[in-house]
């Protein structure tokens, strides 16, 4: 029977209220803060402390500043994939597999194919090789989606596996430098394949790639037929149908530029910064971009904040360890923080929380989830 | 019994709920009572949909105060009302497709404290069935329901939950007349037991036959409660629009030159299956000439949808043909019989027809987003998209408070509006509707009904599904009867009538020994009254 103890309860609400939708983010933010402060304070560290090490780890200096857009850029390009694809409800999960083979590919352009062109013809050449890579891991669960209906969730999640291996293969076999010391890894880039970079941070040209990514996508997005059928199919999808959208081919080409995006990613990431192949290079990019997509709402602008804010995430993660000797575990554990109450909150700002008293009405009605 | 001493079940006073720009409700009086069956009605957009979700408790008022049994209430939520007592079954249903009945009954009323079981609840709603003759199987799953089992489901729900009041949301747009029937005689019985009952309808004979009380909304506001014995169609008409309707012309005057008609649609031989991989079209044969209008009738569930969805290319036929103006389209997509000049009104607005979740700028352009001057090379015009999405709202009568509003949030008839209006924009050669005219009020029907009529006058061939026989009878040239996915006659409206169509339509026709005579293709005279 009812207590007589109010106790709280969910309810729907007519319309997702758009002040909690706006301010949701920022409150993910700050409870998963908190919420990371309780395990710290827990682990014997004071939070505090640690939170002002991590945002001058980030931001503090000219060089972690430098640091954060660095990481800003695999980010970025492989966060837009992730989102043009959600935004069709494509769930490409495969972005991680997308990047590795688009590396693979940019990186043999530079070893094998064209070792001695100049840069104005490999470094475009890269591009290409890197993008059509990533599009061409992304086309196979496009297809069987398309042609078969197959989860796409299960085949991209699957293919980053096996990309990943495949790199690992190809760095420890068929492309492993000859004089490498035994450290699993192509030989070096020829100078021509190397991404310029800005002064002497290693921040390189792939910024400018993620930048002109997002505003080409946002207009493509907003302003093209093309963006147009992605929202359609995207919203209803039997609207799709019975407007006679061509479903089948966009989940291809949408699937295959979200791919292409997190390939350039993958290109970036050899060509700016390893200016080799190594194995691991991604410390999981790919699956971090989920998040950034996510949080970001799926819009350019938004994902390319918080790129940059999960950057610096990271980035101030890294100098826990090298300055106080913290795990770098608690970078990952406070993005998986944020991820978990941004969900949370979207579910409040579609419901709100409500009260519950004892019933007035004697035999009461019991209480009843509002469903759908 | 009257009981006009006692407060009123509910009684809601100056209610006024704005949307942004948009006000729903205007100081809206409402008052209905215990024992008394309640019409709710007025035009598309007058605000009873948000009246009764204000008495839900899904959407708060601005201002205004409501009680129950005379004791004032302030609803924070859904859960506030259904404690208090009252029940809504929405237009759209919120059941779990792959439950059974007695588990959607169930379903949030776990964690009570005490657990109900499957079992009790599977006995008790069968006998609460059979006490309000809802009968429904608890065991069957939701999905092997008919819409009219699921809409019983629904009410069955509220009333479990020992709802007093029960509010209901244009419940019979979507039922036959049969159905209709069924369910105006278990309301009936709920209010003789006591209950409140608050329906809202478009249909105002419907209205007159069950309600004993009606209230009117006009913009808003309410314009008055009326004795139901006490008023007839046309004053309510008049109370619901201000103005006097002009009554429908009943039938269609021939179109010119009626021997000579080009063919416009031809389906011959049609099979397909239905949903569940049963046949639901079985060897139909039709044939639609340019100005001319044929009407479907027929039970629902008896291929009436399928037909609609093969024409149109959202279904495989599984033989047949479909010729759309001399161009064999069996079987190609949507898109390509789109192109080849098909309109198509569906049965399923929301599901089908509109992307609810966008702007209505975004659904009015849906049809001819690909195409000057909407488009310019790959991008969309974005100012020529504004004009002609505000001449598709203007000259439809759709009422919005702008492109940008989404158009899930139009109210029902308005979104059937901006539908039709799309559809019918620029010179169909054949308009396929479904329903057309469902859940819209008696002023935009006959708006729909004019807009077909014009397209048949334009020359258009127009296939009119319907499951209203009014609605057949004033608007096509032939009435075609589908019985269990067959043709089982055709006949001329000009000459036809209810009863002969009502026959056809439960399959009799009338050849002595055998119920289902025709079946091959043998042509069926009007044998029905014989
Ligand atoms: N959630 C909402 N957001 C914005 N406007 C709304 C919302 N709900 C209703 N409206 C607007 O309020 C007005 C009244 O809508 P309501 O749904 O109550 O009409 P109705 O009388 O039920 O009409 P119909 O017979 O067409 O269903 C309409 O102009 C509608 O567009
Ligand atoms: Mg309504």
């Amino acid at each position: 029977m009812a207590s007589a103890i109010p106790s709280p309860r969910l309810e729907r609400r007519a319309a997702p209220s758009a002040v909690a939708s706006a301010v949701v983010p920022f409150v993910a933010v700050a409870l998963a803060l908190v919420a990371g402060g309780i395990v710290l304070w827990a682990a014997g560290e004071p939070p505090v402390a640690v939170y002002r090490a991590m945002l001058d780890g980030a931001v503090g200096s000219r060089d972690g500043v430098a640091e954060t857009l660095v990481k800003t850029i695999p980010l970025l390009l492989a966060g837009l994939g992730v989102a043009v694809a959600f935004r069709m409800r494509l769930w490409n999960i495969g972005a991680e597999g997308q990047l590795y083979l688009g590396a693979v590919a940019a990186s043999g352009t530079a070893l094998y194919v064209l070792p001695d062109a100049p840069a104005a013809v490999l470094i475009p050449a890269m591009i290409l090789a890197g993008m059509a890579g990533g599009a061409v891991w992304a086309a196979v669960p496009a297809l069987l989606r398309a042609r078969l209906q197959v989860n796409e969730i299960i085949t991209s999640l699957m293919l980053n596996y096996v990309a990943i291996l495949f790199a690992e293969y190809l760095v420890h076999g068929p492309w492993r430098d000859p004089v490498g010391f035994g450290f699993p890894g192509t030989p070096r880039f020829p100078d021509a394949a190397e991404l310029p970079q800005w002064g002497t941070t290693r921040v390189h040209l792939g910024l400018a790639f993620g930048l002109a990514a997002a505003g080409i996508l946002w207009l493509v997005l907003g302003r093209t037929r093309w963006g147009y059928e992605i929202a359609v199919a995207g919203t209803n999808a039997r609207a799709a149908r019975y407007a006679g959208l061509p479903t089948a081919r966009n989940i291809l080409l949408v699937m295959a530029l979200s791919g292409a995006l997190a390939g350039l990613a993958g290109m970036s990431e050899v060509a700016g910064i390893g200016h080799q192949l190594q194995r691991s290079f991604s410390p999981g990019y790919g699956y971090t971009a989920i998040i950034v997509a996510w949080v970001g709402r799926l819009h350019p602008g938004g994902v390319a904040l918080v790129a940059f804010l999960l950057a610096g995430l990271l980035v101030g993660g890294d100098a826990l360890q090298m300055e106080l000797g913290l795990p770098a575990a608690v970078a990952p554990m406070l993005q998986g923080a944020i991820l978990f109450f941004l969900l949370g909150g979207e579910a409040l700002a579609r419901y709100r929380v409500t009260w519950r008293r004892p019933t007035p009405i004697p035999g009461g009605p019991a209480p009843v989830v509002e469903p759908g | 019994m009257t009981r006009d001493a006692a407060p009123p079940a509910v009684e809601m006073r100056g209610i006024t709920k704005r949307f942004g720009e948009v006000v729903a409700n205007a100081g809206v009086d409402f008052a209905a009572r215990s024992g008394e069956v309640h019409a709710l009605v007025g035009e598309n957009g007058a605000g009873k949909s948000t009246l009764m979700s204000v008495l839900t408790g899904l959407y708060r008022p601005d201002t205004g105060t409501v009680a129950i049994d005379g004791r004032p209430v302030r609803f924070r939520s859904p859960r506030d009302a259904i404690d208090a007592g009252i029940g809504m079954v929405h237009q759209h249903f919120t059941l779990v497709d792959s439950l059974t009945v007695a588990e959607n009954v169930l379903l949030g009323r776990q964690g009570q404290g005490f657990r109900l079981d499957t079992s009790t609840v599977e006995r008790e709603l069968d006998a609460l069935g059979e006490r309000h003759g809802l009968r429904v199987d608890p065991r069957a799953r939701i999905w092997q329901l008919s819409v009219g089992e699921q809409q019983r489901v629904e009410i069955l729900r509220v009333l479990h939950r020992g709802a007093r009041i029960l509010i209901l949301d244009e419940p019979t747009a979507v039922l036959t007349p049969r159905e209709a029937a069924g369910l105006a005689a278990a309301l009936r019985g709920l209010a003789d037991e006591g209950l409140c009952v608050v329906f809202i309808s478009h249909k105002l004979d419907e209205v007159l036959a069950l309600a004993d009380q009606v209230t009117v909304l006009r913009r808003g506001r309410s314009v008055g409660t009326v004795d139901a014995a006490a008023t007839d169609r046309r004053s309510l008409a008049r109370l619901m629009v201000g103005r006097e309707l002009l009554p429908e012309d009943r039938r269609l005057t021939p179109t010119a030159g009626t021997p000579a008609r080009e063919t416009v649609l031809e389906v011959v031989g049609l099979r397909a299956e239905g949903d569940r991989g049963r046949p639901a079209l079985d060897g139909v044969d039709l044939r639609v000439g340019a100005g001319e209008s044929l009407g479907i009738a027929g039970v629902a569930g008896n291929g009436q949808r399928e037909l609609a969805e093969v024409v149109t290319g959202l279904r495989r036929a599984t033989a047949g043909r479909v010729v759309i103006g001399g161009q064999d389209l069996t079987n190609r997509s949507p898109r390509a019989v789109a192109a080849a000049g098909v309109a198509h009104i569906p049965e399923d607005r929301l599901a089908t027809g509109l992307v609810g979740g966008l702007d209505l700028a975004a659904n009015a352009i849906l049809r001819g987003y690909r195409v000057r001057p909407l488009t310019r090379g790959p991008l969309l015009a974005g100012r020529a998209i504004a004009r002609f999405t505000d001449r598709l709202l203007d000259a439809n009568d759709v009422q919005a408070p702008g492109r940008s509003t989404p158009a899930g949030r139009l109210s029902g008839g308005n979104q059937q509006k901006l539908l039709l209006g799309r559809e019918l924009d620029g010179r169909p050669r054949l308009v396929v509707a479904v329903h057309p005219a469902r859940g819209v009020d008696v002023g935009a029907t006959e708006t729909i009904h004019r807009l077909l009529r014009e397209q048949r006058a334009a020359g258009a061939a127009t296939l009119l599904i319907s499951e209203d026989l009014d609605e057949l009878l004033a608007l096509s040239d032939r009435i075609a009867v589908l019985f269990e996915g067959r043709v089982v006659g055709e006949v001329e409206s000009a000459t036809a009538d209810h009863e002969q169509l009502g026959l056809l339509m439960a399959g009799v026709t009338g050849q002595p020994g055998t119920e289902r005579a025709g079946f091959d293709g043998v042509p069926i005279g009007l044998a029905a009254d014989g």
